[in-house]
């Protein structure tokens, strides 16, 4: 018996990283799982993995900065799983530079992707939750949502309002037995972290975080599971950091 | 496989409320317990109930305000136990007032059993885990660890230092291979909710429960967040205060 067994779904950005782990620790406990992400190979890669262990999930490719695909996606999971019990706002994105290196466009596409598309799909899911009088939201900020680094000023401000944004999701949804929380990773052996970085940028990373080293997907995917169960019954509008103590100091 | 099978857990405040309703949770899940509390009858009560459900649990009285008590608890959970992997620092009081009404003797008493105990505990345990490679501590704090209530200013205190504590411990042991973190419960239904454990004549409203999701929580819903942080699911989780409050500092 899964925690989550029956359970419907939905993850976004699940082609990779935390989405990928998570996808696959909630198809480990039972839940019927809708992925959506950009890279339909790799997602095609991950539903093949989890069905084959026994699993039930799949997989939608398409592009969240495209309204459509975006302001479609709830309806067709509730079309396909006939409820949503849990909704993980995952997919994000990073662009490096300073505040006058970055074009307006790249600020644009992070807010996209990283804060316009929470609110969106959160727009969708609350009334489908709210009739069914329960449901979580997990949405992924990030330690820098807490606190600011350098060189990363359009990714920063985009976190810190995916956190905000779930306090105020959280207030308002109280009552209605929807609760809604966020996990703040710190860094992550994922594509966003190491993309085109080296060995060294790595060791760098590795060695700024207290316990010296770089954390691993599923132990993300934990935190998240851990938000969307029952077992979280008395949270909402929380922050979950899970940063090998970053933001401890 | 339970998450704590054969673990060694050191519980303080272990005869009611959180304490209680943690160590129970505990020893559904394999651990072998080692559980401190003020009273006798209670602390027996909840080691007979985990013992009885096929669970391992032993109950030391006794006193944290008294420091030849306080000082030798770790030594005697390990000398029983073998070992210590999990230290959950959970004993609290409150005194309701203002920093005009409230006796420093007061003032002392809570700072000593919610903060002050916590840091010579820890002091005795993590030798101990170093030698063992790693371990957990998780010490209770609270919502009122991050905002401030009326009439409650000792306890806000206290609870605020535990949670710069449990961040500064972090970062000085996490080469050690322990991980150090905080939950932050808001309004539980515990005495120690209208600090009646200590004051009878308890003002109900010096914490308000009129949390957004209309409702106080259960100790059974804190539980599930000591014994997450504790286990190896947090294993990248450090000096991290997970708040537990229905809402209530959102």
């Amino acid at each position: 018996m899964g925690r989550f067994d029956g359970k419907a779904i939905l993850v976004t950005g699940a082609n990779s990283g935390i989405g990928a782990a998570t996808a696959k620790a909630f198809g480990a406990e039972g839940a019927r799982l809708m992925m959506t992400g950009i890279d339909a190979e790799a997602g095609a890669a991950v539903m093949a993995e989890i069905n084959g262990a026994e699993g039930d999930a799949r997989f939608i490719h398409g592009d969240l900065t495209e309204p459509a695909f975006r302001d479609g996606l709830v309806d067709r999971v509730v079309a396909e799983m006939g409820r949503l019990d849990v909704l993980c706002n995952n997919a994000g994105i990073i662009r490096r530079g300073t505040v006058d290196q970055l074009s307006n466009e790249d600020y644009r596409l992070i807010m996209t992707v990283n804060i316009d598309t929470v609110f969106a799909l959160s727009r969708a899911a609350i009334p489908v939750m709210k009739a069914q009088g329960k449901g979580t939201i997990v949405n992924t900020a990030s330690e820098l949502g807490e606190t600011a680094t350098a060189n990363i000023p359009a990714y920063c401000s985009s976190k810190g309002a995916v956190v905000q944004l779930t306090r105020a999701m959280a207030l308002e949804t109280a009552r209605d037995g929807i609760r809604i929380n966020a996990i703040c990773p710190g860094p992550v052996l994922t594509d966003l972290l190491i993309g085109g970085r080296d060995e060294a940028y790595l060791a760098k990373t590795a060695e700024a975080v207290p316990m010296g080293r770089i954390g691993e997907p599923h132990e993300i995917a934990n935190a998240i599971l851990f938000l969307a169960s029952d077992e979280a019954s008395f949270m909402t509008g929380a922050m979950m950091i899970v940063d090998g103590g970053v933001t401890a100091g | 496989m339970a998450r704590f099978d054969g673990k060694a857990v050191l519980i303080t405040g272990a005869n009611s409320g959180i304490g209680a309703a943690t160590a129970k949770a505990f020893g559904a899940e394999g651990a072998r317990l080692m559980l401190t509390g003020i009273s006798a009858d209670e602390g027996a009560a909840v080691m007979a109930e985990i013992n009885g459900t096929g669970g391992d649990a032993r109950f030391i009285h006794g006193d944290l305000m008294d420091s030849g008590f306080r000082d030798g608890l770790v030594d005697r959970a390990v000398a029983e136990l073998g070992r210590l992997d999990v230290l959950f620092n959970n004993a609290g009081v409150g005194f309701g007032g203002t920093v005009e009404t409230m006796s420093l003797e007061n003032y002392r008493r809570v700072m000593t059993v919610n903060l002050e105990v916590p840091f010579a505990l820890c002091r005795a345990a993590i030798p101990v885990m170093k030698a063992q490679g790693g371990g957990a501590i998780v010490n209770t704090a609270s919502e009122l660890g991050t905002i401030g209530a009326p009439r409650t200013v000792a306890y806000c205190a206290s609870k605020g230092g535990v949670i710069l504590m449990t961040r500064a411990m972090a970062l000085d042991h996490a080469a050690d291979g322990i991980r150090v973190n905080a939950i932050c419960p808001g309004p539980v239904d515990t005495a120690l909710l209208t600090f009646d454990s200590v004051d009878p004549d308890g003002d109900v409203e010096l914490i308000a429960v009129d949390t957004p999701m209309n409702r106080i929580g259960e100790v059974g819903e804190i539980a599930p967040a000591v014994l997450f942080l504790a286990s190896d699911e947090a294993s990248f989780m450090t000096g991290a205060t997970m708040i537990v409050d229905g809402g209530a500092t959102a």
